[in-house]
């Protein structure tokens, strides 16, 4: 059923723009958030005859919470009790198409429209009611649902309100606000907690069977011969579903599929590659592989005399790591396909399986269900591609996919190892006067879109190629997300090295290039305030200009005492900052950590951190994002490299691909949050992993004399650099 | 058929005795508590009670189970009547993803049954063979200690 069909169903009447002069013609002009690509305001808000209130998005709950959110953006708008508001994400039966749910973008686009949306339908709403009183719109009383006692159901009687959008809306005066700017309970959290049917991974459909997949030892190995002799007599084996190298088993039972997979890996024979460079190799292996060069920022004369410092650091390659591997449900019923995904981005998904399938868009149904967090664009559409393979080839039955952990940690796609390289120099007068920086990095979005970027999709006999990369263009950038910095430097020159090739597969990681560029220019930053004999802090207060900056960073610094911190021998404490894209959330944080010399083990004492992420909707929300992106990054800085040989990806699992646990986190995590009411909402979700690995460098730096510029800071890393 | 305690019930289950208990959990009782997460014992999202003390079902064959009382984490509350430990990871908004915590919940169950005043190192070594990937380590430790405190 495709949304129009549905409105139709529900007996829509098209609220006639001559009754609404007020809201009548589309102006010109955009339109906020993502209401300039879906306009109609039916398409994002209903009310029902009973009064019940649903509002759709594009964007997917991915565990940031952006679903409480947004039932608060349009609970405050429409002026009701948010428990009325039935929110549906991301569906292509249902929802707008809002491409993916990344880059920090949900609030800006589907936060701004469901206000604006929301904003609006209040207006109709007032406009019904003060038509069918008599009195003016001024004169109504709203409250929690109702207009002078008159139910918005009662107001509508079950019509849509299928109305344009306008550019500007009647928005409520901040300083009213009841729901916004509050922390709300997530509406998630009590059915996550007590094992309700949340998660797609615990999807069960009558008549469902298991598979799991066969996939191959290492990228480009070829099915040489398949043995399916032995495993068709296992217990409730039901199939093996081939198509050249994309081999699935499909059982009864899920244990029975993950035994019998199993017993097929022992009678399948590949024929394997040996062309990855040797982990060690990877950093002069980027700098040498054919790359696209832009200046991507110049001002003033850069490199006009000696450079007074420089710098190289590097970034290996990081995985996503999802606790839950990727799963998938399909069903391919009478020539139509429903798949249950955790995808970021369904709309995009559908266009890549029809792609991959061969079938028309209009007969594929993507509906998103939630997975395990997946910090960017993990094997969510590879699992749903295997799902939509399989269940092809048994009609009628819901197919479950799950991915095994060696599957997850093996064909993931990475964030891409990354290099950089600073230089600088500061004038008599303490500021930088010339600044450098270049850095190389494959691309980071491979996503689906083309069935060329789905694993399936290399797998097939009639395998898809995937799209040559493309860069992200600035503002946002991809590997250059963060390369220019927000400090106002008298000389400057960034260049980004876009480099082709890729040797592991990569794509989309929280932050991007912003993890990697900030850890870089921040570490750096600390160098050149060095250089100049100045405080951290005070350094970067001297080169910001923005307002907004500089009060995350001074309300950092206070709540950290940072003026008043005592050294002492084996500890230090490090300072980080940016804008997150240079146009989203400002973090900064400060951190305190001692080193134990003889182990290499770093301990972290206190982190603080100051946020600005305009308009807050809900505070607790964001300062959990923050929380939990300072541990994550906190993870991926210690601790987290992929590892790989000529041929294969050799972390498989948790012992190969070691992260954070409970007795290496910080001792503690405070977020101060800036409140920015009737501002525009800024992005927050990745916009502390950067800050944080800054600080965690400068911290080390300050603890030990001692710079570290190569990821991870693991204990035999440390202990090296110590020459312990 | 194996016969099992699971949350106070009998449960008759046609299995082959080597599945790990995870996949009995949840293929056969159709319980969603236990995840898989690696198949491994390495990041205890599958984290059940056998007898009270904490598990790794995704590597505990259910053949070692006939006559041991096995808790998941249907066996704590309900949305509507939430466990004491649910409610303190309810009441510390301790949760991203959440497809951990679960594993995390019953964990800290153990934890208080054995020890139940523990402290925060005491508390941190017993976590440390869950994984979360959201970075809600502090809140679950906050989430932990409030149940301690809390009847």
């Amino acid at each position: 059923m495709n949304r129009r069909g549905f409105i139709a169903r529900g007996g829509a009447l098209v609220v006639s723009f001559s009754l609404l002069p007020r809201l009548a013609a589309a102006q010109a002009g955009k339109l906020p958030g993502s209401l300039n690509n879906e306009p109609m305001l039916d398409a994002w808000i209903r009310v029902g005859a009973d009064g019940r209130i649903t509002v759709f998005t594009g964007k997917a709950e991915l565990g940031q919470g952006i679903k409480t959110a947004l039932i608060q953006v349009a609970a405050e708008e429409l002026v009701v009790e948010p428990a009325r508001i039935e929110l549906v994400t991301a569906d292509t039966a249902r929802t707008p198409d809002e491409q993916y749910t990344a880059g920090s973008q949900s609030m800006q686009e589907s936060g701004t429209a469901i206000m604006n949306a929301a904003a609006q339908t209040r207006a109709l709403l007032a406009d019904l009611a003060a038509k069918r009183l008599g009195v003016p719109v001024e004169r109504l009383t709203i409250r929690d649902g109702a207009m002078n006692g008159i139910s918005y159901g009662e107001l509508v009687a079950g019509q849509s309100l299928h109305v344009r959008a306008q550019a500007k809306s009647p928005l409520r005066d901040p300083m009213t606000r009841t729901v916004m700017g509050k922390p709300l309970p997530r509406v998630d959290i009590p059915a996550k907690l007590t094992g309700q049917t949340i998660y797609v991974q615990d999807l069960r459909l009558p008549g469902m069977v298991h598979a799991r997949m066969l996939l191959p030892p290492s990228y480009g190995a070829r099915l040489r011969a398949l043995d399916t002799a032995a495993t068709a007599k296992m217990p409730g084996v039901l199939k093996v579903v081939r198509d050249g190298g994309f081999v699935a088993l499909v059982a009864e039972r899920e244990f029975q599929a993950i035994s019998a997979v199993r017993a097929l890996a022992q009678g399948a024979q590949w024929d394997e590659r040996a062309n990855l460079p040797e982990s060690k190799e990877i950093y002069q292996k980027i700098r040498t592989l054919p790359s696209q060069n832009t200046v991507i920022h110049e001002n003033g004369k850069s490199g006009a005399g000696p450079a007074m410092l420089e710098a190289e650091y590097r970034r290996p390659y990081q995985m996503h790591g999802s606790i839950g591997p990727s799963c998938a449900l399909a069903l391919y019923r009478d020539e139509a396909l429903t798949v249950w995904t955790h995808s970021q981005g369904v709309y995009p998904l559908r266009g890549a399986l029809a792609e991959l399938t061969g079938m028309p868009r209009d007969r594929i149904h993507c509906i998103h269900m939630e997975g395990a967090g997946c910090y960017g664009h993990n094997a969510a559409d590879d699992a749903a591609a295997d799902a939509a393979l399989v269940a092809r080839a048994l009609p009628g039955r819901p197919v479950r996919v799950q991915w095994m952990r060696e599957d997850e940690h093996g064909w993931e796609p990475y964030g891409p190892a990354m290099l950089s390289k600073a230089r600088g120099r500061v004038d008599a007068s303490g500021k930088v006067e010339d600044f450098q920086y270049e850095v190389w990095s494959n691309t980071h979005s491979t996503r689906p879109g083309p069935a060329g970027y789905l694993a399936p999709g290399w797998h097939v006999e009639k395998p898809f190629t995937p799209p040559p990369p493309r860069a992200i263009p600035q503002p946002a950038g991809g590997g250059d997300r963060n390369a220019i910095p927000l400090y106002k430097f008298a000389n400057a020159r960034v260049v980004h090295h876009f480099v082709t090739e890729m040797p592991l597969r990569v794509s989309a990681l929280r932050g991007l290039g912003a993890y990697m560029n900030i850890f870089s220019i921040e570490s750096f930053m600390d160098e050149l305030a060095a250089a100049a004999r100045a405080d951290p802090v005070e350094f970067r207060l001297r080169h910001l200009e923005d307002p907004r900056a500089q009060a995350v960073v001074r309300t950092a610094a206070e709540r950290f005492g940072w003026a008043t911190w005592k050294k002492s021998p084996g500890r230090g404490r490090g300072f980080g900052f940016a804008r997150y894209k240079n146009l989203a959330a400002y973090t900064a944080v400060a951190c305190e950590l001692e080193v134990d010399r003889d182990s290499g083990r770093l301990r972290i004492g206190r982190v603080v951190a100051a946020n600005d992420s305009g308009d807050i909707v809900n505070p607790d929300g964001i300062a959990n994002q923050i929380e939990g992106g300072i541990v994550q990054s906190t993870s991926w800085t210690l601790h987290e490299a992929v590892g790989f040989d000529h041929s294969h990806i050799t972390s498989r699992d948790w012992g190969g691909y070691p992260i954070l646990r409970f007795p290496d986190l910080p001792q503690s995590v405070e977020v101060h949050l800036v409140n920015r009411p009737g501002q525009p909402f800024l992005g927050t979700g990745e916009a502390a992993q950067g800050p944080t690995a800054a600080a965690l460098a400068n911290a080390f730096a300050d603890a030990t004399g001692t710079r570290l510029r190569e990821l991870p800071f693991t204990a035999a890393r440390v202990r090296q650099a110590l020459g312990a | 058929m194996i016969s099992l305690n699971v949350n106070g019930k009998t449960e008759e289950v046609d299995a082959d005795p080597a599945t790990p208990l995870l996949y009995v959990l949840r293929d056969h009782l159709q319980l969603n508590g236990a995840k898989f997460g690696c198949g491994l014992g390495q990041c205890g999202a599958c984290t059940v009670l056998v007898d009270g003390r904490a598990v790794f079902s995704c590597v505990t064959p259910v053949s070692t189970l006939a006559g041991r009382r096995v808790t998941t984490l249907e066996g704590l509350g309900t949305p509507g009547k939430p466990g004491r430990v649910q409610r303190a990871f309810i009441a510390e908004q301790a949760a991203q993803c959440g497809y951990c915590i679960p594993g995390m919940i019953m964990q800290a169950q153990a934890l208080l049954e054995r020890t139940p005043h523990p402290t925060s190192t005491e508390i941190r070594k017993q976590m440390s063979g869950n994984l979360c990937r959201c970075g809600t380590h502090m809140r679950i430790l906050r989430a932990v200690e409030r149940a301690a405190r809390e009847p």
